[in-house]
This record gives structure tokens, sequence and C-alpha cells, in this order.
């Protein structure tokens, strides 16, 4: 519900709006997750289309910065800014704080607020737990901005332990080949490691090399991944029903010719639709995602009861539609630089 | 019925032939009696519950999330039972989810008012891949890439019997095939092949060329044309007419013709053709009417089907299979003379005195509807499967074009990360002036393991765009494309479909400029036309001189 009586006079696109640079908050001077460089920005969580390197001076949570510093050589020229979850900073004449968003390590829910007024921008986030984030924290406030990545009624993720069982299944049904797993490096890796440890399966599991640095990155903050290793350091392996985890974009690659007849998992929330999972030919299509399914999207415009939602990339119209049947005060909002990024 | 979703849905992703039996063996060998038995039918064709039309399922969707929530979904799907097995959702008060078995026996029950009610509660029961493959099922559009024969090979490896030991029971069995698990899992005898119209797994032939067949002895052998069609097996007995296709897969349904025309019986091989005025039509012609469960009045009177014997394995009550195909043969030729049959004729042999005689025969030989020879045996018993020696198949030599390749896409399993599917296209005028190329054709074997790295590299360094799992490349390598021959086509943008098209040499040697244009084609069409005086005038009326055939 609304949580200050004094804002009806304060129309929130005034100091909060969408630029070519991103989204811009004015009375504190700052972007969140521009998509080009610039003097301040608050980043939500490390994902490349979020977290860009370059800017002058950068908000965010300690986990997201060293993500950040991994990805970007250390980021010497950006001025660093650590910011707990629960904890708030003044910028300009805006109090910012952070509350978890459950999508990856160190991702948060931006929460802005001006003359009263609060704003909750959640960047990406999801509603069912994760072993490797703590989960994602309804914030009551007077507008939340969210994602619609999966904002279809289609999109119902079913159970992470299901699915993979299902590529434990496939391991017993061929234990001559190997299962070549594809994963997003931030986040989806971690989290499919941990849920193989959960399921009781605790053989080496081998990583492509574009994996090792941010796994390295989850184990220094206490996320038990197990025995894994990188393929490049395998001696006389044969992969015969190994799982091996690399990156999508590796599974069609000539990198993937050394294992023994490969199976091609793919984890995405994109593999709960058919075409879409033939089109990036999985043979094993796991709906594992990071982002919330509509039964979550539609649950948190519940929980956070703000009378005005803005939608950004993703299926907008969808959600839109529903919030509005809800009685709630729904509108797109176009950012740039949002891509349907796999996830 | 979620154990069989689960494996549909495993299918449906699998391309590989041994991965799919491997799905099927494991899923027959976990599930019980008699839901297995009822998979295994869906699984060969044998069921059929046309019950949910698509307007019940939109009906439901609406009624569900609302018409716009439903539209939009539907709109990102592309798929309307796909679309509803995705948005509705599991209400676990609903109770476990049916049996495969309860499902089909239900549905045998039911009446259409009824369904629409039971398949509410089975949706509410169910998870989102058992709703699709139920809503797969219902809708009647169950493709998940596995033909009969494969799911009857799943089944005889699990019982470690060879796939012809399952075909020869299968015609007298039903489902849910109980005897079939008793005899393969638990030593149970084996069931009584029906003696009626059941199949009788065919006997191949294997391939030969020229060279090869200096070490063969000319006199021992027998040579037929070999057809352009599609081999079939006629069988009819105690009342049964069948007609089948090579693996046993009964394709009467889409040839009542022909059933209507058996008169007779017995079981024969032979060539299954599109015949008009005696002449034998394109094997186009002959595809227009594969696949189809009912046939229209129209297509039955323009295309015609007609059966060219060969062989006779069962007559008068007795088998013939045993018998040398000299034998066989003399008792075909003396049973057509009985009796004109406007649907039926005798493939007649071609008399040669030695190799190169037949070679000049073969070399002459350039109408349509003809592949090239068969040469069999005459002392060869009817032996199911390929047994190596006593039959032959001696293709025609292929045409060739040169074409340019134009796209490539991935192949799967061991090729998944090998470009390996090339379409290439021939030279037309473009619409804006100049030349253009228009695909005519796509091929995805004919090279060797070197080869395929070569052009894989040679993709990788001249894509120009990519679209999914399909890459465009630059228009300048020319690939030499052997076919078996070309026929129109409305299907294909080109107006030209060719059959069995491979890579026969990779012609760097040559520019994109001098390959071969869609007239050139064309052209190939009309000199091998169905018109040309050999394919047609082969009815039993024209050739009295059958019956005499060559002795060795």
């Amino acid at each position: 519900m609304a949580i200050t009586t004094a804002t009806e006079t304060l129309n929130p696109r005034t100091w909060l709006y969408p630029t070519p640079r991103g989204l811009y908050c004015e009375p504190g001077d700052f972007y969140i997750d521009p998509a080009f460089a610039v003097p301040r920005a608050v980043i939500t969580h490390g994902h490349g289309d979020h977290a860009r390197p370059g800017h002058r001076k950068a908000l965010a949570t300690p986990e997201t910065l060293a993500i950040m510093r991994t990805r970007f050589q250390d980021m010497p020229d950006t001025e660093q800014q650590a910011l707990k979850y629960g904890e708030s900073v003044r910028i300009g004449d805006v109090e910012v704080g952070f509350a978890p968003a459950g999508h990856i390590l160190g991702s948060a829910q931006a929460v802005l607020a001006y003359k009263g007024q609060r704003i909750v921008v959640s960047g990406d986030y999801k509603r069912r737990p994760d072993p490797t984030c703590p989960p994602f924290e309804p914030v009551p406030c007077d507008v939340f901005i969210t994602e619609a990545t999966f904002a279809l009624p289609v999109f119902h993720h079913p159970s992470d332990a299901g699915e993979i069982g299902k590529l434990l299944r496939s391991v017993a049904t061929f234990p001559e080949r190997t299962h070549l797993v594809g994963v997003y490096a931030l986040g989806k890796c971690q989290r499919v490691i941990r849920l193989l440890r959960e399921a009781g399966y605790d053989k080496r599991i081998w990583l492509h090399g574009g994996l090792m640095s941010l796994c390295k990155l989850y184990q220094e903050h206490g996320v038990d991944l197990g025995d894994v290793a990188p393929v490049s350091e395998a001696i006389l392996e044969t992969f015969k029903g190994a799982i091996v985890l690399c990156p999508p974009s590796a599974l069609a690659d000539r990198w993937s010719r050394r294992f023994a007849e490969p199976i091609a998992a793919v984890c995405s929330g994109w593999m709960n639709v058919r075409a879409r999972a033939r089109q990036r030919g999985a043979e094993l299509p796991l709906v594992i995602s990071d982002h919330a399914d509509w039964p979550e999207l539609t649950q948190t415009l519940k929980d956070v009861g703000a009378p005005r939602v803005w939608v950004t990339h993703g299926r907008e119209e969808a959600l839109v539609h529903y919030a509005r049947g809800l009685g709630i005060d729904a509108e797109a909002l176009h950012l740039a630089g949002r891509e349907d990024e796999d996830s | 019925m979620q154990a069989f979703a689960r494996l549909l849905d495993s299918l449906s992703f699998q391309p590989a032939r041994n991965a799919k039996l491997r799905l099927i063996e494991t899923y027959l060998r976990e599930t019980p009696d008699p839901d297995r038995g009822w998979a295994l039918a869906a699984l060969t064709g044998g069921l059929d519950f046309p019950s949910a039309k698509p307007a019940l399922l939109r009906g439901f969707g609406q009624e569900k999330i609302g018409e716009e929530l439903f539209a939009l979904s539907y709109d990102y799907v592309g798929d309307l039972a796909e679309t509803l097995a995705l948005i509705w959702e599991t209400e676990p008060a609903a109770g476990p989810p049916p049996t495969l078995a309860e499902v089909i026996e239900t549905l045998q029950r039911a009446t259409r008012t009824q369904t629409p009610a039971i398949l509410k509660r089975w949706l509410d029961t169910l998870d989102s891949t058992g709703r699709w493959a139920l809503l797969k099922f219902l809708t009647g559009a169950l493709r998940v890439g596995v033909s009969a024969r494969l799911a009857k090979q799943a089944v005889a490896n699990i019982g470690g019997q060879p796939v012809d030991a399952v075909e020869e029971v299968w015609h007298g069995l039903e489902a849910p095939y109980r005897p079939l698990f008793d005899w393969l899992l638990q030593g149970a005898p084996r069931p009584q092949s029906n003696a009626g119209a059941a199949f009788l797994p065919a006997m191949l032939a294997n391939p030969i060329d020229r060279s090869e067949l200096d070490a063969l002895d000319p006199a021992h052998f027998r040579a037929e044309w070999k057809w352009d069609g599609i081999r079939v097996q006629v069988a009819a007995s105690g009342g049964l007419k069948r007609l089948y296709s090579r693996a046993g897969e009964d394709v009467s349904g889409a040839f009542p013709d022909i059933i209507e025309a058996i008169d007779f019986e017995g079981v024969f091989d032979g060539e299954l053709l599109v015949r008009r005025e005696n002449a034998v039509a394109p094997f186009n012609d002959l595809q227009q009417r594969l696949n189809r469960k009912t046939v229209m009045p129209k297509m039955l009177k323009e295309h015609p089907a007609h059966v060219r014997l060969y062989d006779v394995l069962w007559l008068e009550g007795q088998d013939l299979r045993g018998l040398s195909f000299d034998e066989r043969r003399i008792r075909l030729e003396a049973w057509i003379a009985l009796k004109e049959r406007p649907r039926f004729d005798l493939s007649p042999l071609v008399t040669f005195a030695d190799w190169e005689e037949l070679a000049a025969k073969r070399e002459e030989m350039r109408a349509d509807g003809i592949e090239g020879l068969m040469l069999k045996r005459g002392d060869s018993a009817y032996l199911s499967g390929r047994p190596k020696g006593p039959w032959f198949k001696w293709k025609r030599d292929p045409m060739l074009a040169d074409c340019v390749m134009m796209y490539a896409q991935r192949g799967h399993g061991k090729r998944s990360s090998f470009y390996s599917d090339f379409t290439f296209g021939c030279w037309r005028d473009g619409a804006a002036g100049g030349l253009e190329l228009a695909p005519v054709g796509k091929a995805y074997f004919g090279f060797t393991d070197e080869e395929l790295r070569w052009l894989d590299k040679w993709v990788r360094d001249h894509t120009t765009n990519r679209y999914g799992p399909v890459r465009e490349v630059e228009q300048k390598l020319v690939l030499e494309i052997a076919f078996d021959g070309i026929a129109r086509s409305t299907r294909h943008k080109s107006g030209v479909a060719m059959r069995f098209p491979r890579i026969n040499r990779i012609r760097t040697d040559k520019l994109a400029a001098e390959a071969d244009t869609v007239d050139n084609l064309l052209r190939l069409l009309t000199k091998s036309g169905p018109e040309s005086p050999l394919a047609g005038g082969m009815s039993h009326a024209h050739y009295p001189s059958v019956i005499v055939t060559e002795e060795p």
C-alpha cells in the first residue's frame, strides 16, 4: 500500500525517468544500470546488460562490485562504493538503499526515497529459493519497477529439482555420452552446480575455461561447489558419462568436439517453449531460470502492493494488461540497452 | 501418462536414431503392462482419437486466462496444444494423474459430449509435459519422429529378438500387446503369426557397381528393372486384404483402389506406382498419395495406383519362400496369366547374355520411372533382411549438376558442432534484372569426414548472416550435386525438386558464375519425362512373352 500521503502532488516521473543512457534519477544525479558509461551509476547486479565498465562512480553491493572487478580488469578508474543489503546512503536529495532480489549473488533491488515517495527498481529478480543468494524481499512502495522477461501466462517454471532430475536421468540412460550443459557464466552456472550437489551428485563437474573465474569468486563468497575442474586440465579423461558445463555459445563450437557424442543440454527459462528449445539446438532442454515466471511476477505485484507499476524489458504488454485488471496504474517503461538475455 | 509424456518429450528433442531407440527401450522395460502396450500402440500409429478439436482447446484457454492474455500467449508459442498445456495450472487437490491405460480406456467409452469434462479433470492432475502429451495425443498430432519400424525395433531389442521376428507376429496381435511382452520378457511362447494377411518381412538387396559384377557369373542371375516407386507387399487371406510398406507399415488406408482390386488370396512382392494410360507417372505423383488417412475421389481418379509384381511369397495356402527365385517366378507368371487385372501387372525380366549386354541396356534406359536394375540369383530363396550375395541393386548413374552453396545448418549428435546440412541453388533471372540464386535442394551427405571438416571451416569463414542455427554464406562455393531424378514442385521456390540429392564433389576449381541454371535442370526434367515410351506399355496385355523366361 502507499506508504505516504504527501505524494499525490508529486508525479514520480518528474524525478525518475528513462533517458537514452538509461534510467535517470534527477534529484540524485545518478543513473540506475545505465547502458553507457556515466559519472555516477547505481548497479543492481553484475550481468552484462546491467553492469557496464567505465563509470566514474559506482554504487553496488560488495558482491556485485567483486563481480564487476572480476569481469572488468579490476576497474581501477571507477570509484567504488559498497552498500550492503538493508543499509542506505544519501546521494543528492535521494536516499538509496538495497534489498535482496534473489536473482544472482549480490543482486539487489534499488530502493529510492525522495520527498516521502518511494520507488523500487527491482532489476532482475525471482522468487523461488536459490542456494547461491538470499531470497527476494518485497518492499512496500509507491512505484514498483518490474522486469517482464517471462511475463506471459505460458511461463510456469517447473521445480528445479525436477529439471535436475531430468539431467541425471539422461546421464543414467546414456552413460557412454558426455552431457554438455549450456549455462550463463554468472549465476546460472553456480546455481546448477549447487542444485546438482543438492540432488546428491558428488562426482567432479567439468567446466569450460570461461566459467572458472566466476566460480572461484562464488567459492570465495562461501558457495560450496564441490569438486569442479576446468576441461583443459583433464588428463586421460574420456568424459564418458561426465557432466560438463559451458557457456551456451560453446555447445555448437569446435570446442565441443573433444567430447564423447555430446548431448546438448541447455538451462534457460526459454526452454519452456519447444520451438525456442529447438531453435537453440537443445537435445535436453532444462527449464532453469534466474528470472521470475508468470506466477512469481503476478504474486510480486500483489506482495509489494504498489499503486503504480512500470514494466520494463520483456513482454510488457501482458503484464501491463494483468496489472490494470488488478486496478494498478501500470505502464510500459522502455529502457535502453536491455536485451532478451539468456536466462 | 506422466512416464509416457516424459518419453514423448525426450523423443521430440532427440534427433539420433540410436538414442531414440534407447529411450523407448528404457521406457518399455520400466513401465508395467498394460501401459507400455498402449504406448507401443501410440508410437506405431495404432491408436487414433481425434476427440479434441482446436476450437475446444481455444475455448478452454480463454476461459482460463481471458481472451487477451490467451491471444498474446498463443501468438508467442505458436502451437495451440502447447499453449494450453503451458498456461494451465496443476490443481494439487485434483488427485493423481491418470495412467495411460486409464486415458485410453476412458476415451474408448466416452461420448463426444462427455469428453470436455473428462479432459479438464485430466489437465488439472497432469504437469505441463503431461498436458502437452495428452493434448497432442488427442488432437492426433503426435509428431516425435518415431516410425512404426523404429518402435518395433525397440521392442525387439528388449527381448533380444531380431525385428523381423516381431514383424512376423505383429499383425496378429492387438494393443496392448500383452502376449508380445510375455514372450519377449517373461519367456512365454512366441505368439502365433497370423497366417492371414500378415506382413512377411521383406528381402532386401545390396548395392553393386559395374566393376564388382565381373566377379559374378551372369548365368546365375536374373535381371529386372528397378522401378522408381515404393516397394510394397500385397497380402490377402481369409477375407483380409492388406497393403504393407517394405517396413511392414499397413498403408491400406491410403490405397483403397488397390485394396478394392484384390480379388485373390496370396502374398506378393511388388512396386507401388502411379500409372496413367499405361505410363508410369513420376515419383512425385506417388508421393501425393502417401501419408493420407482419407483419399478424395479426385485423387483416386487423377493419381491411380498400380502394383507391378515381381515376386510371390505365399500362394494357394502355401509358403513359397523356401523355393528358388526361378520356381517362384514360374508360379508368379502362371498366376498372372490366368486373369487380367488392371491394377496389377508383371515386372518383366530383362534378358542378357553377359554383363556387357546388360550394361548397354541399362545405359539405354533413361526413362523416368526406372531407377536401374535389380539382379537376383535364380537359386535364391526368399530370406528376410538384407542377406549378402543373392540380390543386388544396380542403380542408374546419377544425374549431376553444379550448384552454389547458399545456406548451411549444423547437424546433430556427432555432427552437432559441424555445419553439415547444405542448401544449394542454381541461377535464374532475378526480379531486379541480373541473375539470382534459387535454392534447388538440400544435402547432408556424400562427403568424407575430411571434406566435412573442410566444408565446416569454409562455412565459418564465409558466413554473411545468421538465422538461429542457419548460416547464410557467400555465394561462391560450387558443389557438384548428384541426384537420382528431378520433378516439378510447387513447394520449392525454384519450381523443381531433386530426388535423393547428395554432394558428389566440391568444385573449388569452378567459379560460382559457371554453375548451372534452373533452366538447365528443367531441361533434364523433359529429357527423362514420363511420356517416354519405355515407362508405358508394360501392362500384361502388351507383354505376352513374359511367360517365357530364359532358363539358366
